[in-house]
């Protein structure tokens, strides 16, 4: 069976705020992700690549369909149902970095290890090692990642979402704004989820890597309430 | 799986005003619910009801207790919902001088629920006083100190202590960072987060702050006039809002 | 005016009964503290008019007065009070405790002990133990009636993290009977121990309009902490004029270089025993 599978799924806005307008964004959207695959989600911008992600982590909410991951149908789950799946089996690497500010670095990558039960000491050595892999320099490891540059904040946010080995993962853009050398690091990092298991969704408008590291694409356009029609 | 906190049908009425009408939820253990709406829309109120300092005129709350299982704690006797609060329950109050003795030595006002339960060492009693002074980030040397020399964010975090120390399994917090600076606001809601994981505490708390919830609360119930008008997963909530006045609240709040 | 435009004992008779009524309430269960309707009486608040309601409610024409102050039965409140009552009531009165029936006392148990039938009277000035620490009385009677005491200990804590030991030396708070917490009144905690004891026990709190009382063989705990016991503590001295060991003592400072002497505060033990030839190293 699929670790992550869509099933049929639209999705639509109403700004309650702006007259009522209902906003229809998404309509028949499929895709199944097996474990070990890696599905690289294609379109224009704005033609709802990220809201597919969103609805995948149950950040967004969808007007009907199925949504499974790893057995649990996201779209009609309970709150703490989507939190045990986000804590042990479904990771995500967003664009944007949103921690307690003041918390050191090292326990920010830590924290994922924390939450499902790794010792402190061993979730920071693992934290340590992650955060070494992807270059970050160690004299940064005890400040607040809110005051890195936007490169370093990819990387805490990377070395979060591997940290732990999910068996299913949303990547958004992991390799934007990174150098050669990590960069490098990154898709090996993606390599080896996939070795283990992992079931890869992700935007990837880097198109070497997408070639690298994808097995398949879904063009999202197709999602579109027009294209349905 | 048993939920901690099960709450059925609440409502809380003053005269012909709707304090909070008909609120119902499951809390499970280890989550936080945080409440969110403007002043006036009976988050408070439902707070106080839950807490047992308010009567409500209709509903339910049941606790799940460790003696006796699930329990409707608002047909408890006095005495036994008095003794769930000084041991399975915590409240944190906004302002920390409603929740501490300000008379009393920081070590004191720590120690008290202790001794409120049975402890008679002192020796001991001060031991666990210095360990949650040292959990709080507030230092030994300061444990024979009144609350009165210590800072804002010092004295909520000697609140903490002084209602963590008995191993509560439920707190309930009234805007605990309100009315404190922004940068003391983070090194409290890292201590309150690591609580929570550390502890397996279950909290509900209750706030006007978006950033707050989105950094502490698993799960978000906003309230408008006495009434629950949305309720899920906190980050769903605040960035896929489905009623008008949610997306209002959210779309209001200033970005830096 | 003659003594006779007085009622006996100075009260009429249905205030008698009403503080009677609160005096058997109060050995029903002793401890608790029952409120009266205080009355004006002919001295000032912290005189001990308390004590005053108590024993004028208690005595009979038969009984014999004692009134004792700090031990003494020579000061002016105590003369003032024993004089008060053989006015108004024409009561026999008597400085020796085992000749009295009714003993009223201001912060002292008599050393000598007390005997089945007779009657010991406290004045208090506080008679809420959790007072200084909850000063809401709603909420302290809260605490009394669901045995929340935590608090009491809260104070002996804090006197232990200030002091490094329990200071509390007077009105030192004890359990009656496993059930209330008490403030004896401010007497020297040496006295706690006399607490349990062969008479009965009053306590009137005249301002605070509160009553309370320990039946004969009531059981008296001191609070304290298993690593802090409680200690009765006295001067570590013999009394200068009778050479007692065991009685409490006042320090009397006898001229201005220095020079003091420690002798019994109760008077009528140290009169008895240099009656019975006891001398200490400073009598003449």
């Amino acid at each position: 069976m699929a670790m992550i599978e869509i099933d049929n799924v639209s999705k639509s806005f109403t700004l309650h705020n702006q007259g009522g307008a209902t906003i229809e964004v998404m309509r028949g959207a499929s895709l199944s992700v097996a474990a070990g695959e890696c599905v690289a989600l294609v379109g224009a911008s704005g033609s709802g690549k990220s809201t597919v992600m969103r609805m995948i982590y149950g950040n967004y909410l969808a007007a009907s369909g199925r949504i499974v991951v790893g057995g649990l149908d996201v779209a009609r789950a309970a709150p703490r149902e989507i939190l045990s799946l986000r804590r042990d089996t479904l990771g995500y690497v967003s664009q944007f970095l949103r921690v307690v500010p003041r918390v050191p670095t090292l326990d920010v990558v830590a924290e994922p290890l924390r939450a499902v039960g790794v010792p402190e000491d061993e979730a920071r050595d693992r934290s340590a090692a992650m955060l070494a892999r992807l270059n970050v320099p160690e004299t940064l490891w005890h400040l607040s990642p809110t005051t890195f540059s936007g490169g370093e904040q990819q990387r805490v946010n990377i070395a979060r979402g591997f940290i732990h080995a999910y068996p299913a993962l949303l990547l958004d853009e992991p390799t934007a704004s990174l150098d050669g050398g990590n960069r490098e690091v990154v898709l090996s990092l993606i390599e080896e989820a996939k070795a283990r298991g992992a079931a890869i969704v992700g935007i990837f408008h880097d198109e070497t890597a997408r070639a690298r590291v994808c097995d398949r694409e879904i063009d999202v356009t197709g999602f579109s309430p027009q294209a349905a029609a | 799986m048993t939920p901690l906190l099960s709450v059925h049908g609440l409502t809380k009425r003053y005269g012909a005003h709707l304090g909070c009408g008909d609120v119902s939820f499951d809390l499970f253990p280890g989550e936080v619910l945080g409440i969110v709406g403007e002043s006036g829309s009976g988050k408070s109120t439902l707070l106080n009801c839950l807490a047992g300092h308010l009567p409500p005129d209709a509903g339910q709350v049941i606790f799940d207790t460790r003696a006796d299982g699930q329990r409707d704690v608002l047909t408890m006797s006095e005495p036994e919902r008095r003794m769930l609060g000084r041991t399975d329950w915590a409240f944190v109050h906004q302002h920390a001088r409603d929740g501490l003795r300000m008379g009393v030595s920081a070590g004191g006002n720590v120690g008290e629920r202790l001794m409120a339960v049975g402890a008679r060492n002192y020796g001991d009693i001060r031991d666990s006083a210095i360990d949650w002074l040292g959990r709080v980030e507030i230092s030994e040397t300061r444990v024979d100190d009144r609350p009165t020399t210590f800072s804002g964010g010092m004295q909520q975090r000697l609140q903490i202590a002084r209602n963590l120390v008995t191993g509560p399994r439920l707190v309930f917090m009234d805007e605990p960072t309100g009315g404190l600076d922004v940068s003391v606001q983070a090194r409290l809601l890292d201590l309150l987060r690591g609580l929570v994981r550390d502890m397996g505490l279950s909290a509900i708390v209750v706030t006007h702050d978006l950033a707050v919830v989105r950094l502490l609360a698993h799960r978000l119930m906003v309230m408008k006039d006495g009434h629950v008008v949305e309720h899920g997963l906190t980050d769903q909530v605040l960035d896929d809002p489905q009623h008008a006045y949610t997306q209002l609240l959210v779309s209001s709040v200033l970005q830096v | 005016m003659t003594e006779q435009s007085y009622n006996f004992a100075y009260l009429d008779e249905q205030t008698k009964r009403m503080i009677r009524r609160a005096i058997l309430k109060g050995l029903a269960i002793p401890g608790y503290q029952v409120p009266f309707a205080s009355r004006e009486m002919p001295t000032p608040y912290g005189w001990g008019t308390g004590g005053v309601q108590v024993s004028a409610a208690t005595l009979t024409p038969d009984d014999t007065f004692k009134v004792i102050d700090q031990g003494a039965d020579d000061t002016t409140n105590a003369v003032s009070i024993r004089r008060f009552f053989e006015r108004t009531a024409g009561v026999a009165v008597t400085t020796k405790t085992s000749e009295a029936t009714v003993i009223q006392t201001r912060h002292r148990i008599p050393e000598e002990p007390l005997t089945e039938g007779q009657i010991l009277v406290y004045q208090v000035p506080i008679p809420e133990p959790l007072r200084f620490l909850e000063p809401r009385e709603t909420e302290t009677r809260k605490m009394h009636a669901l045995e929340e005491y935590g608090l009491m200990h809260v104070k002996l804590y804090e006197d232990i993290a200030r002091h490094g030991h329990i200071a509390t030396s007077y009105a030192y708070p004890v359990k009656v009977e496993e059930r209330y917490v008490m403030d004896p009144s401010p007497i020297p905690k040496f006295d706690n121990p006399k607490l349990e004891m062969a008479a009965i026990q009053l306590f009137g709190a005249g301002r605070e309009q509160r009553i309370y009382a320990i039946p004969p063989y009531t059981g008296i705990v001191s609070l304290d902490f298993e690593d802090h016991p409680f200690e009765p503590t006295k001067a570590d001295h013999p009394c200068g004029l009778c050479g007692a060991a065991d009685s409490y003592l006042d320090e009397v400072i006898t001229d201005d270089a220095g020079g003091r002497m420690f002798v019994c505060s109760d008077t009528d033990y140290c009169e008895s025993r240099r009656a019975q030839g006891h001398r200490g190293k400073d009598a003449a």
